[in-house]
């Protein structure tokens, strides 16, 4: 489990030491109600199509994962050893959830979902994702979408 | 995590997310963040249950009509738990058992091989793979790796990425390659993430493969194949437990 105090020792002592970002702004963009909003996928799991190239440095970078992608062509190629990815192997909504986001958007629950998504791999120093993040808002912009769901591994 | 968010949410971009580790969103305090208690690798809680995805899905993204934040909210459900009764799982497959003399490299290819029939089963029941980062086969994965244990190491065949790293991807193939194999089999029950972890570190030959690998790397002179031997092979907990 993701608490903190049930996990091993070694990996609760890594986490607990792991240095975090502080930031002395506090952002906030405000939208439509969710029913009108266009929602994005964005993951940190080191997530790419099949033909494109694996995740193979700790540098920030991004991959492009078009919404008309299928099940079979998306793999992840994450440097890190310490997570579950039997759940992946099952069923990529445990960590991609794309068929529940279409599903939320043909019930009118969300406006609509974008036609690109994106993944990181989430080891990566926060400092090296600022630019690349920067240059991902303005093609979400492009993309209109209002609301970007953030999903870690 | 909670950094992207910040950076896309200064450029105007509403966020909300998921939060696996409580105490790091605290730290950052993105816009908005929903916890989960589920175990590292599951941020939607469970695989094939979409219902539940979609609560907890659901549960993140309405975290987008708060009217200020920062907001943290837990979500306070634990997954299902896809039918496991107490009975403890055992793996259905009599692998080959390796004999005292037997070269490495052969009873770890004849494991491969025996896999295959399960890993093809799995990839027709299933209609996808995990396996493919290295794009290497599952064999020519065995003769790669136990290479560098028979004292013959091998060349890089994909020169356009630092050795360290194909090394890295063909691990997680290979194991991907055999938890989707095993998975496939008729068993009572499905095993849980622990029970994979058991099998194949314990009662495989590629858990002793990928133990010596760690072994030798993390004695390298060269940085990456130091960390790669380290960190990047074997999980921590089960490194720390072996000490």
């Amino acid at each position: 489990m993701a608490r903190l105090e049930l996990m091993p020792e070694s990996e609760r002592s890594y986490l607990t030491r792991v240095a975090c970002p502080e930031f002395s702004t506090r952002p906030w963009a405000a939208g439509p109600p969710l029913a009108k909003r266009r929602v994005a996928l964005v993951s940190t799991a080191g997530l790419h199509r099949r033909d494109d190239s694996p995740f193979t440095g700790i540098s920030g970078e991004y991959r492009v994962i078009p919404s008309s992608i299928l099940d079979r062509d998306l793999i992840m190629s994450h440097v890190s050893v310490n997570f579950d990815r039997i759940g992946f192997q099952q069923d990529w909504n445990l960590v991609f959830p794309l068929d529940r986001l279409n599903e939320l958007a043909r019930e009118g629950a969300v406006g609509g979902v974008a036609d690109f998504h994106y993944s990181f791999m989430g080891a990566a120093d926060p400092a090296q994702l600022e630019a690349p993040a920067r240059d991902l808002a303005a093609l979400l912009k492009q993309d209109r979408v209002d609301a970007v769901l953030l999903i870690p591994v | 995590m909670g950094a992207l968010a910040h950076y896309l949410e200064s450029e105007g971009l509403p966020t909300t997310q998921i939060s696996l580790i409580r105490l790091h969103t605290e730290k950052i305090q993105p816009p908005r963040a929903l916890w989960v208690p589920f175990e590292l690798g599951r941020p939607l809680g469970a695989p094939n249950a979409p219902e539940f995805q979609t609560r907890v899905l659901m549960a993140a993204l309405r975290l987008l009509d708060a009217s200020a934040g920062p907001v943290i909210e837990d979500f306070d459900q634990d997954p299902p738990e896809g039918g496991r009764d107490a009975t403890a799982w055992a793996c259905p497959l009599p692998l080959p058992q390796s004999q005292e003399g037997d070269r490495l490299t052969e009873a770890f290819l004849a494991e491969i091989d025996q896999l295959s029939t399960w890993y093809n089963l799995a990839l027709r029941e299933r209609g996808r793979t995990t396996v493919g980062t290295s794009r290497m086969e599952p064999r020519g994965i065995g003769a790669f790796l136990a290479g560098f244990l028979e004292g013959d190491p091998p060349g890089n065949p994909r020169p356009e990425m630092a050795l360290p790293w194909l090394i890295k991807l063909a691990t997680e193939d290979l194991k991907a390659y055999y938890q989707e194999a095993v998975t496939a089999q008729p068993g009572r029950c499905f095993p849980t993430g622990a029970e994979l972890d058991d099998w194949f570190w314990d009662q495989t030959v590629a858990g002793r493969v990928y133990t010596a690998l760690s072994r030798l790397f993390s004695k390298s002179e060269d940085f990456e194949t130091k960390i790669l031997g380290k960190v990047l092979i074997v999980p921590s907990a089960r490194a720390a437990s072996r000490k």
